[in-house]
């Protein structure tokens, strides 16, 4: 489905993306995970053949995104960053007059907007102005708007980026239900557990290149440890503990406000610290995320 | 071409929505226009060039309606597409190219002069104001006006930034030609040195051709000559867009 080596995107002399190579098969859900800045967008306008690939090589869908834009576009949905529904449209005219871009006659394209609303849940919003409509229900319209021409690829820059819990929930149970039906989907995301929850594979991207490449799984098993512990020490700072529970766990993050010990067994860790003779004011143990994964590549949070 | 029809279908959806708000301005403002000054002040003087103030006014607000028409839906709306609805990004998107973009939306801008003309030649027909069979051309010539204005103003708009430009462009040309460019009164009338900008004026052309139509009368250039004049307007303004939103929907 897409395929690149080396891919560059450079805008004057700020290099964005920097040199990666991306395999992504079909059927898949794969994931870019990445803070923002990381390149992530950037990457998703040249799949989307919206933007022109400084170096390196790009296929889509087996063809080529310079010369055959046009023909990939109309096999691709397309779900951008920032939504460009049309406001003063009724959502219904915004699925129709979508679907008119890749040339689906009219009847046609009306009977796969009741069917795409229905499926993302806005039937009764039909006849709505797409104005009034809530954050959750605008990016909704946005996905149905994507799956108007069938598409073999759907791209989501930031799905759920700025929704509040159930929205977000509910966002995802419909991509997974897409997912399901066997379309190819390819997201960005800075939320660790949106990743984790959809994609089959990702990659970890931060400042234009890839850090990691696997499954979420896979990922926590090579880069962190089965658990993590949360230390916080009242008012001392965390890293002033980094000498003094050296050798406890496999590794030792100070954040500003909490210490992360990485250990296997979460437990004996905890028990060894309090063996010392130091009694943290809060501790909690739990599984690794890929949010300590990136931590880890990194030596940053994902999201600040 | 299909995709050129789905961006005029979409400027048409999106009018049968708004279309209450520029009922004053397309339908109402201009048949003002013709009973105020045409019957008003026409009232009050001979008439021009041998015929009623009225008869002569009247084709020049057919023109001057389709040039503000064209010019005014080509600045906020052009640009908010690129800047707050992102309406063009989403059609980036599509398989619908560039070109369709600028075509699609050329082609509503001709429908959207062409209602508002035959609108205001039936009422200007009621008033006795209409001469000539030759009549029939015009909402061509203002289709034709239309295009020659419409298209180097969405390049512009689709260059600026800022909406404060438009303050400019209607402060510096689209006033000024409006008031100038023989709508209300003879360029023969502005000293020597002015008439030259008047010509230069897209609106004058169009306004002489209507004039030279509603009244049955020859035009004060050849026709083909006044045409060609648009149409280089229509043809270079759509290459300005064409280029202009290239470099802003590529990177
Ligand atoms: N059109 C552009 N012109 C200049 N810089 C850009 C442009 N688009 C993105 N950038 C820069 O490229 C970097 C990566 O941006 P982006 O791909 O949007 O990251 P992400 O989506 O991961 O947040 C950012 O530093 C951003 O400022
Ligand atoms: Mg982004």
């Amino acid at each position: 489905m897409i395929h690149a080596r080396g891919l560059v995107k450079r805008f004057g002399d700020f290099t964005a993306v920097d040199g990666i190579d991306l395999e992504v098969a079909p059927g898949e859900a794969f994931g870019f995970l990445g803070p923002n800045g990381a390149g992530k967008s950037s990457t998703m306008r040249m799949i989307g053949c919206v933007s022109t690939p400084t170096a390196g090589e790009l296929r889509i869908l087996g063809m080529d995104p310079v010369r055959e834009g046009p023909a990939i576009r109309g096999r691709l949905g397309v779900c951008p960053q920032t939504d460009n529904l049309d406001p003063d449209l009724t959502v219904f005219e915004n699925l129709t007059t979508y679907a008119r871009y890749f040339g689906i006659p009219r009847a046609e394209g009306r009977r796969r907007a009741a069917e795409l609303l229905e499926f993302v849940q806005l039937t009764e919003k039909s006849g709505s102005t797409v104005d009034p409509l809530s954050g959750g229900m605008k990016r909704r319209l946005s996905i149905a708007r994507a799956m108007i021409n069938e598409p073999d690829l759907v791209l989501l820059d930031e799905p759920t980026t700025g929704l509040d819990p159930q929205a977000r929930h509910l966002l995802w149970e419909r991509l997974f239900r897409l997912k399901q039906r066997g379309v190819t989907l390819v997201l960005t995301t800075h939320y660790m557990d949106e990743a984790e929850q959809l994609c089959d594979r990702l990659v970890v991207m931060d400042a234009g290149k890839i850090v990691a490449e696997g499954s979420p799984r896979h990922l926590i098993e090579t880069y962190s440890t089965r658990e993590v512990v949360e230390l916080r020490f009242g008012d001392d700072a965390p890293a002033t503990y980094v000498e003094k529970l050296a050798g406890i766990g496999e590794r030792l993050d100070p954040l500003p406000d909490r210490l992360l010990l990485y250990s296997d067994d979460g437990d004996a860790a905890v028990n060894e610290v309090h063996r010392r003779g130091f009694t943290p004011s809060s501790v909690l143990v739990r599984r690794s995320t890929l949010e300590d994964v990136f931590l880890i590549l990194t030596g940053r949070t994902l999201v600040d | 071409m299909d995709g050129t029809l789905a961006v005029f279908n979409r400027a048409i959806v999106s009018y049968r929505r708004l279309w209450q708000a520029s009922v004053f301005s397309s339908f109402i403002l201009p048949v003002l226009f013709v009973l105020s000054i045409g019957i008003g002040v026409g009232g009050h003087i001979s008439g021009v060039d041998g015929v009623s103030y009225l008869d002569w006014i009247v084709p020049g607000v057919l023109a001057s309606t389709a040039f503000q028409m064209a010019v005014g839906e080509s600045t906020f709306p052009v640009l908010g597409d690129f800047k707050w609805v992102r309406g063009y990004h989403a059609m980036r998107a599509t398989p619908v190219r560039i070109a369709d973009m600028i075509s699609g939306y050329q082609l509503y801008i001709m429908f959207r002069v062409v209602i508002a003309s035959v609108v205001f030649l039936g009422v200007s027909a009621l008033f006795g104001a209409i001469h000539s069979p030759w009549v029939v051309f015009t909402p061509f010539v203002c289709a034709l006006l239309g295009v020659a204005v419409s298209a180097p103003t969405s390049a512009f708009a689709a260059t600026i930034e800022n909406d404060s430009y438009f303050a400019l462009l209607f402060r510096f040309l689209v006033i000024p030609s409006t008031l100038f460019a023989g709508v209300f009164f003879p360029v023969s009338q502005l000293p020597a040195l002015l008439r030259p900008l008047a010509y230069a004026s897209p609106l004058w052309h169009a306004v002489e051709l209507c004039r030279a139509a509603t009244l049955g009368v020859a035009p004060p250039w050849p026709v083909a000559a006044h045409l060609a004049y648009l149409l280089a307007w229509a043809g270079l303004g759509y290459l300005l867009a064409l280029r202009a939103f290239r470099r802003r929907l590529s990177d």
